[in-house]
């Protein structure tokens, strides 16, 4: 299990309130397309990807970007209990969706980036670090019901 | 991988943009990678590791000195980095992985100081670079 001191809690919870999670949600999907573009493999159906502006402007793109990120929402809720909020999720990404858990570890720093633009000065050290482990914390947990 | 004539574009671009502030940010950015990848610290064990310690500043400086002279000569990192390349797989060896690690850092501390910079096409043309030199870094390992 993993621990959060008091002040890990302060930094993600301060953070997270202050996240408007559509927004962020689809610039760091998006972001992910265009940077890796490799991961666009998992995403036939989204149509159009050919271009950083398609992707950007891509519906189907924003509107799962938000649902990602929603979900990631409830990984701040459960900080004592991630295995398990993501049990279902985890069986999803490896029996359906096929997704190498490498994918979660790059949309995780991408997110990081995407705060930091927008949080600038206020994403300092301890609060880049605290998120640093909070999103592998949570790629590892949708990794862990992978066979 | 290769970097297009966009991809040298897009990085010169934000070079010229970052360029007065470089040697705080390479400052920065160990200080976040340290920070953030405690392990990363076991290459400086002779190091005073404080924020804002002269010896961060002054390697932040180094490090932020090379990527300038790779991006001064983006059409030949490899002639330009040689000698720190023979360094990091002779003396070094630093272990591959933290070249993404240190990488990372410092795209966060662009997007911190310089986010409207930080589009994604030059976000990816970045990583693409900071890629390149790790490759680089690393390419006489072995």
């Amino acid at each position: 299990m993993v621990h959060w001191t008091a002040e890990e809690k302060q930094l993600i919870a301060s953070v997270w309130s202050k996240v408007n999670v559509e927004e962020c949600g689809a610039e760091a999907l998006a972001r992910l397309l265009i940077v890796y573009p490799w991961t666009q493999r998992f995403f036939d159906a989204f149509g159009n990807l050919s271009s950083p502006t398609a992707i950007i402007g891509n519906p189907k793109v924003r509107a799962h970007g938000k649902k990602v990120l929603t979900s990631f929402g409830e990984a701040v809720k459960n900080l004592e209990n991630l295995k398990t909020t993501y049990s279902k999720l985890s069986e999803l990404h490896c029996e359906k969706l096929h997704v190498d858990p490498e994918n979660f570890r790059l949309l995780g720093d991408i997110l990081i980036i995407v705060l930091a633009a927008h949080f600038t000065k206020d994403f300092t050290p301890a609060c880049q670090a605290t998120w640093q482990k909070l999103v592998g914390v949570v790629a590892h947990a949708l990794a862990y019901k992978y066979r | 991988m290769v970097l297009s004539a966009a991809d040298k574009t897009n990085v010169k671009s934000i070079f010229s943009k970052i360029g007065s502030h470089a040697d705080e940010y390479g400052a920065e950015t160990l200080d976040r990678m340290f920070t953030a990848y405690p392990q990363t610290k076991t290459y400086f064990p002779h190091f005073d590791l404080h924020h804002g310690s002269a010896q961060i500043k002054a390697h932040g400086k180094k490090v932020v000195n090379a990527l300038i002279e790779a991006v001064n000569h983006i059409d030949d990192i490899s002639g330009a980095l040689s000698k720190l390349s023979d360094l990091h797989a002779q003396k070094l060896r630093v272990d591959p992985v933290n070249f993404k690690l240190l990488g990372h850092c410092f795209l966060v501390v662009v997007a911190i100081h310089h986010p409207s910079v930080l589009t994604p096409e030059a976000h990816a043309s970045l990583d693409k670079f900071l890629c390149a030199v790790g490759a680089v870094l690393t390419a006489k390992y072995r």
